[in-house]
């Protein structure tokens, strides 16, 4: 091999973790397959996806290319930014469907809750890093407290989706850092008798969406049409599902957001359970590798940064499909690397960079 | 708190056990992935392997939806062929009230585009009062195809709005069948409940329509036809994206008629501006040959739905054009009773035809002077005179010697005062009085004095123009009685098979030939010498009749009824009765014009029309005239 071609690969490569890129490799083209079907056919969301994709893979490369010291030092910035870029929202922000999530920068406008939810670890994961020495219960306090602001603000937005994916990062990490088990248990009962006073802080649409997840046929073609329609998707399906392009709920129509938050149900009522399974199977492989960079990883930061990662990957992929297969309600997450929406992806896919960076750099670190 | 604070002393060890204790948590997440995701399989299991079935069903019965086809509806035409009512194609603009968002402003804007009357408008706001939100009605009707480019020009300002092609009714002849052919209509909830109880509601999908009077109703299950069903494929806005299956329907059978249309125009057009009903009967078969009811109405105001300011004025007007006057209207007969009586006489063997009065000009019966026309009477008066010149006193002497019951149990063999079971709905039995109906209707006994005046044809007699028709074309075919039919034959339409409504003979009367020839010779008599000479003076075919006059008010004992002092409406009823040719009678019918006076001068050159039509073909020019005219 040419030496110059050498350097070039190694440059590409250096960073990248193989077995996390295959997996991910394959995650999005089982995406595009989708995509393709739930689109009818038509390229042009399939190829929109594509390029997402492109942008999505170059944003990993970059972050498996920052190490992980530098990210720690952006952690306080980026979450102070993210704060102000929330009480603004708060302030001027656009209303989106009857929620207040965008704002206005310059040309163009953005949605600070999806900032937060790489902000959120790196600020904790910088803080626990930082007391790593003298952790008391006042900083498991401090790391609440720091969780709970901003996640107030995107329940106010209202965004419950977003508001509970980043609670459940902040929350992981939270739990990995050590949080006694007393209090954990504490919490749990704390929590499920609080669950009454919960419910009366829900807007109405949010009872509506768990109201309707117990009994979908209350309102058929109100808000529990989703859940009935892509249930009916899911079970029609099959062990061997109808075939690619073939599903008749997908191409009549039935299933609403069939190509973002929904398009799990394509998915299973084509390729059934045994696609199902092999869908989930990957996933755990990924998941699988994921621990185990961060498992390796060589600091607290990088450990507690990476786990959270992993978990909020995990926890988007457990809700969505929950919420497509009818026992969860219905909350506005993606399938992550499969759904289409460029967002997602490149956020899925910074995380990947993150993690792949945190594996590739220790041996720097350590040496 | 200890065991979160750290010892210097024992630093490497103890970053050694806080690595373990991570991987320890670490590991209790793995743990919860995957029992989330096993969590997750069991659903997935669950979903598509134990309920796999069920939800196939649903997905195929969101995929699948089962499209009624309507049928056409069967044609009615006369026994010529001449169309009454038939079928065409043409555009409607239906707006589906759930689809729009504010009505008002789409019809607004709807009417800058097509023509959109105030009558539209009211008849919408009926409708849309009866129906449900997702049916689709009608805002106008009969588009031409300029509208039709214009409105699909415009089509997209107009969600909601569709241009359908669909089949209308339409009665060609108007007014002249409103009350034979009868109308369809658009299906009330009532006519669900209906056909949901005879189980022919399956069969009504896809139909906006039934027959709500006349033969249209009457003939509904020949006409309607059977329902095809079309499986579809649809997507969730309900469109059909391909046809999975058809099964045709299968047409309404055609009615051929036994009634003459152009019979039927002479016979409307006779009557003028006058009001009155005309049945004219095949005494033979007792096919109807004309059936008027006049005024009439426009049928096919009522084929989209009428409007509410059309419905108040037809139903209001005091001309009564809703009632089908031949067979729901109820008269006295008048004198056209006594053909009857004198046969009934005779039947009881009461009377020979021989046997003769002497007429004073009245009868005193009971204190009370019973009235002739003729002021001092028609002297020596035998069977035959009694008819032919109507001689009112023998018949109160008759009447007297019947009595009552006998009377009415004769009266009641051909048909007065019951049903005739004529093919088509609505009909009165009318009122044959005898002592046990008094008794029934008043709770009161009957008293003798009574039956003095039903002798000629007044008092409580009321019957339906085609009771009359009915009997007398049961005299002229010497007491055999038809079933008046106004459907010849049911035509299946595709494969021509012709299904008759059989003549039905429902009873012979057992009447002597020979007391019949007496009355029959009698009738001759009175349109040759009689009461309507002057009617047939020039006819070149023998015929028989009877003229009558029925009061609509009571005339004091001794007053004098004198036309031109009273109101219109309560001027006397014109009857006629006749059948011809006398020898061998191919038509026999019955003549009521109201509020016209004499029955030999208003009723019988109506009858004289018809008769020249039917037996020669003769056009008249103008309705019949009063004989004063």
């Amino acid at each position: 091999m040419h030496p110059a071609v050498r350097r070039l690969t190694l440059f590409l490569t250096r960073h990248i973790d193989g077995v996390l890129l295959s997996a991910i490799l394959l995650l999005m083209f089982t995406g595009l397959l989708v995509l393709l079907s739930a689109s009818n056919g038509s390229f042009v969301r399939t190829s929109g996806q594509l390029g997402n994709m492109l942008v999505a893979l170059g944003v990993m490369w970059l972050f498996a290319n920052i190490p992980p010291h530098y990210l720690q030092r952006l952690a306080v910035p980026v979450f102070l930014l993210g704060c102000a870029l929330l009480v603004g929202v708060a302030l001027f922000g656009d209303i989106v469907n009857g929620a207040r999530r965008w704002l206005h920068v310059g040309v163009t406008r953005i949605q600070p809750s999806e900032l937060m939810k790489i902000a959120i670890p790196l600020m904790l994961a910088w803080y626990f890093n930082r007391n790593e020495s003298s952790l008391k219960l006042r900083n498991f306090l401090v790391a609440a407290l720091m969780l709970a602001v901003p996640a107030a603000l995107i329940v106010r937005q209202p965004d419950l989706g977003t508001a509970i994916l980043i609670t459940a990062s902040g929350g992981y990490l939270i739990f990995l850092a050590g949080l006694p088990w007393r209090v954990i248990i504490a919490l749990t009962v704390a929590g499920l008798s609080s669950m009454p006073f919960l419910w009366s802080a829900l807007h109405d649409y949010q009872r509506q969406r768990i109201l309707t997840l117990i009994d979908p046929t209350a309102d058929p073609l109100g808000t529990g049409y989703h859940t009935i329609q892509s249930t009916i998707a899911v079970g029609s399906g099959g062990v061997l599902g109808k075939g690619w392009m073939n599903g008749t709920q997908t191409h009549l129509d039935f299933i609403p957001e069939r190509t973002t938050d929904f398009i799990f149900a394509v998915y299973a009522e084509e390729f059934g359970l045994l696609g199902n399974a092999i869908l989930l199977v990957l996933l755990l492989f990924l998941i699988a590798r994921a621990m185990v960079i961060t498992a390796n990883a060589p600091t607290l930061f990088a450990r507690l940064l990476a786990g959270s990662i992993t978990m909020t990957f995990f926890t988007y992929a457990f809700v969505n499909m929950g919420m497509v297969s009818g026992i969860l309600p219905v909350v506005g997450v993606p399938l992550p690397l499969i759904s289409y929406g460029g967002t997602s992806l490149v956020s899925i896919c910074l995380g990947f960079g993150i993690l792949m960076s945190i594996n590739t750099h220790k041996k720097l670190v350590q040496t | 708190m200890s065991e979160l604070s750290i010892n210097p002393g024992i630093e490497i060890r103890d970053s050694e056990r806080e690595l373990q204790r991570f991987r320890g948590r670490l590991g209790i997440l793995g743990i919860f992935v995957l029992s989330l995701f096993g969590l997750l399989f069991l659903r997935f299991f669950y979903l598509q392997v134990i309920q796999h079935s069920h939800y196939s069903t649903l997905a195929e019965a969101n995929r699948i939806s089962v499209l009624p086809i309507a049928p056409h509806r069967g044609i009615i035409v006369d026994r010529n062929g001449i169309q009454l009512a038939h079928n065409y194609s043409a555009y409607t603009l239906e707006i589906t009230p759930s689809k729009v968002s504010d009505l008002d402003t789409t019809i607004e804007e709807l009417a800058t585009v097509v023509e959109i009357s105030p009558r539209d408008r009211r008849r919408f706001r009926k409708m849309l009062e009866e129906s449900k939100r997702f049916e689709s009605l009608p805002i106008r009707t009969r588009l031409s195809d300029e509208e039709i480019a214009r409105f699909a020009a415009h089509r997209y300002r107009f969600p909601g709005v569709e241009a359908k092609a669909r089949l209308f009714r339409q009665y060609p002849q108007g007014d002249m069948f409103s009350h034979v052919v009868g109308h369809i209509g658009r299906i009330n909830q009532k006519e669900v409940e209906q056909l949901e109880t005879e189980d022919r509601l399956a069969n009504y999908r896809g139909s906006d329509y039934i027959g709500k009077t006349g033969l249209e109703q009457s003939y509904e299950k020949f006409l309607h036809g059977t329902t095809g069903v079309e499986e579809v494929e649809v997507d969730s806005g309900g469109r059909a994206v391909r046809t999975l299956s058809r099964t045709p329907p299968v047409s309404g059978n055609n009615l051929v008629l036994n009634l003459d249309a152009k019979l039927q125009e002479i016979a409307y057009n006779a009557f003028g501006e006058r009001r009155g009903a005309l049945v004219a009967i095949d005494p033979a078969t007792g096919g109807v040959l004309a059936f008027v009811s006049k005024p009439g109405f426009d049928p096919n105001l009522f084929v989209d739905g009428i409007d509410p300011q059309s419905w108040a004025e037809l139903n209001g007007s005091i001309d009564k054009p809703l009632l089908n006057r031949a067979a729901a209207g109820t008269y006295p007969p008048g004198s056209t009773f006594k053909p009857f009586m004198a046969l009934a006489a005779l039947f009881y063997g009461k009377r020979t035809p021989q046997q003769a009065i002497s007429d004073p000009g009245y009868y005193m019966f009971g204190g009370h002077r019973f009235r002739d026309d003729k002021v001092g009477g028609h002297g020596m008066v035998d069977m035959y005179k009694s008819i032919v010149v109507s001689c009112d006193t023998y018949y109160y002497v008759l009447a007297n010697d019947l009595g009552i019951d006998p009377l009415s149990r004769f009266m009641g063999m051909f048909g007065f005062g019951s049903r005739t079971g004529i093919d088509i709905g609505g009909e009165s039995s009318g009122v044959l009085p005898s002592s046990d109906w008094k008794m029934r209707r008043f709770k009161q006994k009957w008293y003798a004095g009574e039956t003095i005046s039903v002798g000629i044809g007044q008092g409580y007699n009321s019957y339906t123009p085609l009771q009359l028709a009915s009997a007398t074309a049961t005299l002229a075919n010497n007491g055999v009685m038809f079933r008046p039919h106004i459907v010849n034959y049911v035509e299946d339409i595709r494969t021509r098979e012709k299904s008759p409504i059989e003549p039905k003979p429902l009873r012979d009367l057992g009447l002597n030939p020979e007391h019949l020839k007496v009355i029959q010779d009698a009738l001759v008599g009175v349109n040759k010498e009689g009461t309507s000479a002057r009617v047939f003076a020039d006819a070149p075919y023998v015929s028989a009749g009877k003229t009558g006059t029925a009061q609509v008010i009571a005339i004091k004992q001794n007053e004098k009824y004198v036309e031109s002092r009273v109101a219109e409406r309560h001027r006397d009823h014109a009857l006629f009765i006749a059948y011809a040719p006398a020898d061998k009678p191919t038509i026999a019918l019955a003549v009521i014009a109201e509020n016209s006076g004499f029955g030999a001068r208003a009723a019988a050159p109506i009858a004289r029309q018809v008769l020249d039509y039917y037996l020669l073909g003769k056009v008249p020019n103008k309705p019949a005239p009063s004989e004063e005219d």
